[in-house]
C-alpha cells in the first residue's frame, strides 16, 4: 500500500509539474497526513477532469491549522477539529470530508486478527500500563477461549502530535476516567508508558517487529497491510470488528445538523454496531478570504469530490459522508463563505 | 614586499608604467584580502544570527519554567508543562554508550591497520570503514530497527537481563522488559555510526608517526603493544582526541538514526533498555504538530540546549588539549 501511496503522490506530482505552468493556479492546501491518501486520489482525478490541480502537503493537522492561520494555503486540513469559538476567532468556517477509524494492533504470538476483545476500560488500562502482562486477569476475563502469552505489553504509541492520537485519547477519555483525569485528550499527551513511533508507518512498523506490543493506526492504514487487530466492544456492549459497515453505524448516529462548526467527535457512539473510536476529518478556510477566486477553487475540487470522489474513497477505506450531510456542508458554504460584498464565493447546487 | 619593489622602482627613477602594474597588485591584493574576511565574516554572522534566533525562539518557555525547564521530566502537551531533563539525559547516555563501544574498537581497527595489518587487507578494511561513514543515517536508522532491533529483542536482552539479575546495581541498569528499542540500542546504532569517523581519523594521524621513532623503539625490544602504547598513543593524542570529539559531536545531534530506534519516550528509567528520548529525537518528532507557542517554544529552547552542550563538549576538549600540551611541556 505504501508503495500505491508513493505512485499516486508521484503521479500527482508529475502532473502538477507537467501541467501547472499552462494552469492559472493550483489549488493548495496543507494539513492532516490521514486522509492525503483518499485527497490525492481525488485531486489525480480532479486534474485530469478539469485541468485545475491541487498541490496538497501533508505535513499533519498542527502544520495545517498553523498554515491556513498564516494564510499561506487556500485551504487547512486537520484530523481534529477546531472548536466553535476558534473557528469564530480564526474568522474560518470548518467542514467534514471522509470518515475514518482507528483501530488497535497487536503483535502477540499465537493471535490471529481480529481473536482477541478489548473493551474500553481495558485499552485505557493498558496504555496507561496498568496492565503490563498479555495473560492479565482483565484480558482473560474478555477472552476466555484465547490462549494468551505470559509477555509483558509494549505499547506502541505516536511520537509526534497526531489527529489520529487526538481521536484515540478522546475515546480513551470518554471510557476511561483515569485516562480522562491523568492524561486526558489530545493530538500530543503525555504518554504514561511505551514506545513512541513517527507516523501512522512508524507505529505499523513497530508494532510489525516488537513481540508483544499494542498500537492503534488509522483502519485505511491497517487494512492496506493486512495489519492484526484487536476487536472492540461499544458502547452497547457488542462486540465488533473495525470495517466500512461499523464506521458507516457509528456516523449515523451523529447530529451533524445541530453541531455548529461541525464539531462532532464519533468516539464511543451508541448503536449495536458502531465501531467505538470513529472519526472524521475537516477542511478548512476562511469565511471571507482575502482571495476568493481561490477559495471558490477549492470548493469547486471538494463539491465534485462530494459527488464523484465517494467509490475512490472507498477504494482507500475511507467512508463518504452521508448525503444529507453534505448537503448541510453546502448549505453552510453559501451562508458562511462569502467575498467582500457578502455574495456567497461559490455557489454548490 | 610590496614595498622593497617600490624601493627599486624609485631608486631607478619614475617608471609609471610599473607604479601603476604595482598599485594594481596592491589593490588586487586589497580586494582578495576584503573578499576573503568576508567569507570569515559570513561564519561569524551565521553563527551569531543562529544563536540570536534560538534564543529568542526559546525566551516564552524559559521565562515561563525557569530553572526548572533543566530539572524537570514532565513532558505534557495537553497542560502546557515542560522539561528538558529526559531528552539531556537520553541525550548524554547515549551519546556515552556510543562512545563507550566506538572508542576501543575504532581505535583499534586503527592500530591494526597501520601496525599489524598485511598490505593486501589493508585497502579492503579501509574502503570499508570510509563505506560506513557514508551511509546515510536513515539507512541506519531502518536497519536499526528492522533488524537489529527484533534481533536484540529476542536474542540479545533476554540473555543480558538474566545475566545481569543477580547483581545489584546491574540488574535495575539492565532490567527488561525486552522491547528491543530504547536507549541501549540507540547507543548501539550510534556506535556504528561513529565508529568510521574514530577509525579513520585516528588512522590517519598514526600515519603521521615517524618511522624513525617507532623503529627506535622497536630497536630497543619493545613489543607492538608497547610502541604503540608508549609512542604512537602519546604522539598523536591531539588527533585521536580529535577524532573522538568529531565522534562525540555527531553522536549528540544525530537525529534519524536515533529516532527510529530510541522509542520516543519522555521519560528517564533506571534501565537502559527502556525506551527514552534525546534533545534532536523530540525535535524531529514533535515540531511539525506542535500546537501552541509554548509547545514550540519549549522544542526551540531544546535546541538552544543541544547548542551548549555541544559548545561545552568542544570547549572541553580544547581545555583538555592545553593542559596535555602543558603537561607535555611543549
Amino acid at each position: 500500500m505504501k508503495f500505491k501511496n508513493i505512485a499516486l503522490a508521484a503521479g500527482f506530482f508529475a502532473a502538477t509539474i507537467g501541467f501547472g505552468s499552462a494552469q492559472a493556479a493550483d489549488i493548495s492546501g496543507a494539513g492532516a497526513t490521514f486522509p492525503y491518501p483518499v485527497y490525492a486520489k481525488w485531486a489525480d482525478a480532479y486534474k485530469k477532469e478539469t485541468g485545475t490541480g491541487m498541490n496538497y502537503q501533508s505535513i499533519g493537522s498542527g502544520g495545517g491549522i498553523k498554515q491556513i492561520k498564516a494564510k499561506t494555503v487556500t485551504f487547512g486540513a486537520s484530523d481534529a477539529p477546531l472548536k466553535p469559538e476558534e473557528l469564530e476567532k480564526a474568522g474560518l468556517v470548518q467542514f467534514p470530508t471522509v470518515i475514518g477509524g482507528v483501530v488497535p494492533i497487536i503483535n502477540v504470538p499465537g493471535l490471529k486478527p481480529g481473536e482477541l476483545v478489548l473493551d474500553g476500560q481495558t485499552l485505557a488500562d493498558i496504555f496507561q500500563g496498568k496492565i503490563a502482562k498479555w495473560n492479565d486477569e482483565a484480558i482473560k476475563k474478555l477472552n476466555p477461549s484465547l490462549e494468551l502469552p505470559d509477555m509483558a505489553i509494549a505499547v506502541v504509541r505516536r511520537s509526534d502530535g497526531s489527529g489520529t492520537s487526538f481521536v484515540f485519547t478522546t475515546y480513551l477519555s470518554q471510557v476511561s476516567k483515569a485516562w480522562a483525569d491523568e492524561v486526558g485528550a489530545a493530538s500530543a499527551v503525555e504518554w504514561p508508558v511505551g514506545i513512541g513511533a513517527k507516523g501512522n508507518e512508524g507505529i505499523a512498523a513497530n508494532v510489525g517487529q516488537t513481540q508483544g506490543s499494542i498500537g492503534y493506526v488509522e483502519y485505511a492504514f491497517a487494512a492496506q497491510n493486512g495489519m492484526s487487530y484487536a476487536k472492540l466492544i461499544n458502547k452497547d456492549g457488542k462486540t465488533v470488528a473495525p470495517d466500512a459497515a461499523n464506521f458507516a453505524a457509528a456516523a449515523a448516529n451523529v447530529d451533524w445538523a445541530n453541531a455548529p462548526g461541525y464539531y462532532v467527535t464519533m468516539t464511543n457512539e451508541p448503536g449495536e454496531a458502531s465501531w467505538p473510536i470513529t472519526a472524521t476529518t475537516f477542511i478548512l478556510v476562511y469565511a471571507k478570504p482575502d482571495k476568493p477566486a481561490d477559495v471558490a477553487e477549492a470548493l469547486k475540487f471538494f463539491d465534485w469530490a462530494y459527488a464523484k470522489g465517494d467509490a475512490m474513497a472507498e477504494e482507500l477505506h475511507y467512508i463518504p459522508l452521508p448525503d444529507s450531510v453534505v448537503a448541510n456542508i453546502k448549505a453552510t458554504w453559501t451562508k458562511s463563505i462569502v467575498d467582500a460584498d457578502g455574495k456567497p464565493v461559490f455557489a454548490a447546487n | 614586499m610590496v614595498d622593497a619593489a617600490m624601493t627599486g622602482v624609485t631608486s631607478a627613477g619614475m617608471d609609471s608604467a610599473r607604479l601603476k602594474r604595482m598599485r594594481r597588485f596592491r589593490t588586487g591584493d586589497a580586494t582578495f584580502r576584503g573578499l576573503t574576511f568576508g567569507a570569515a565574516l559570513t561564519v561569524l554572522l551565521l553563527l551569531g544570527g543562529v544563536i540570536l534566533s534560538l534564543v529568542h525562539g526559546s525566551l516564552p518557555a524559559l521565562s515561563e519554567f525557569g530553572f526548572g525547564f533543566l530539572t524537570s521530566q514532565s513532558w505534557n502537551p495537553v497542560t502546557e508543562k515542560f522539561g528538558a531533563l529526559s531528552p539531556i539525559y537520553g541525550t548524554i547516555v547515549t551519546s556515552f554508550i556510543a562512545l563507550l563501544i566506538a572508542v576501543p574498537v575504532g581505535i583499534g581497527i586503527a592500530i591494526f591497520l597501520t601496525e599489524l595489518c598485511p598490505p593486501w587487507l589493508k585497502r579492503p578494511i579501509g574502503v570499508a570503514v570510509e563505506l560506513l561513514a557514508g551511509i546515510p543515517s536513515i539507512i541506519y536508522g531502518i536497519w536499526g530497527l528492522f533488524v537489529f532491533a527484533p534481533f536484540f529483542q529476542t536474542n540479545v536482552q533476554p540473555f543480558l537481563i538474566s545475566l545481569f539479575a543477580p547483581i545489584p546495581v546491574l540488574n535495575n541498569l539492565f532490567a527488561g522488559p525486552p522491547y528491543g528499542i530504547g536507549i541501549l540500542t540507540a547507543g548501539f546504532i550510534l556506535a556504528i555510526m561513529v565508529l568510521p569517523f574514530i577509525t579513520s581519523i585516528t588512522r590517519d594521524v598514526f600515519d603521521t608517526v615517524p618511522p624513525v621513532l617507532k623503529e627506535a623503539t622497536y630497536g630497543l625490544g619493545c613489543t607492538t603493544s608497547e610502541v604503540v602504547t608508549k609512542v604512537v598513543l602519546p604522539y598523536t593524542r591531539v588527533g585521536v582526541i580529535g577524532g573522538v570529539m568529531l565522534g562525540l559531536g555527531r553522536a549528540l545531534g544525530e537525529t534519524m538514526a536515533v529516532t527510529f530506534v530510541i522509542g520516543n519516550a519522555h521519560k528517564i528509567s533506571a534501565s537502559i533498555m527502556a525506551p527514552g528520548t534525546t534533545i534532536s529525537a523530540s525535535i524531529a518528532n514533535e515540531f511539525t504538530e506542535a500546537v501552541g507557542d509554548l509547545y514550540t517554544s519549549s522544542l526551540i529552547a531544546l535546541g538552544l540546549i543541544l547548542f551548549i552542550i555541544t559548545f561545552i563538549v568542544l570547549a572541553g576538549a580544547r581545555l583538555l588539549l592545553l593542559r596535555m600540551n602543558v603537561k607535555a611541556g611543549n
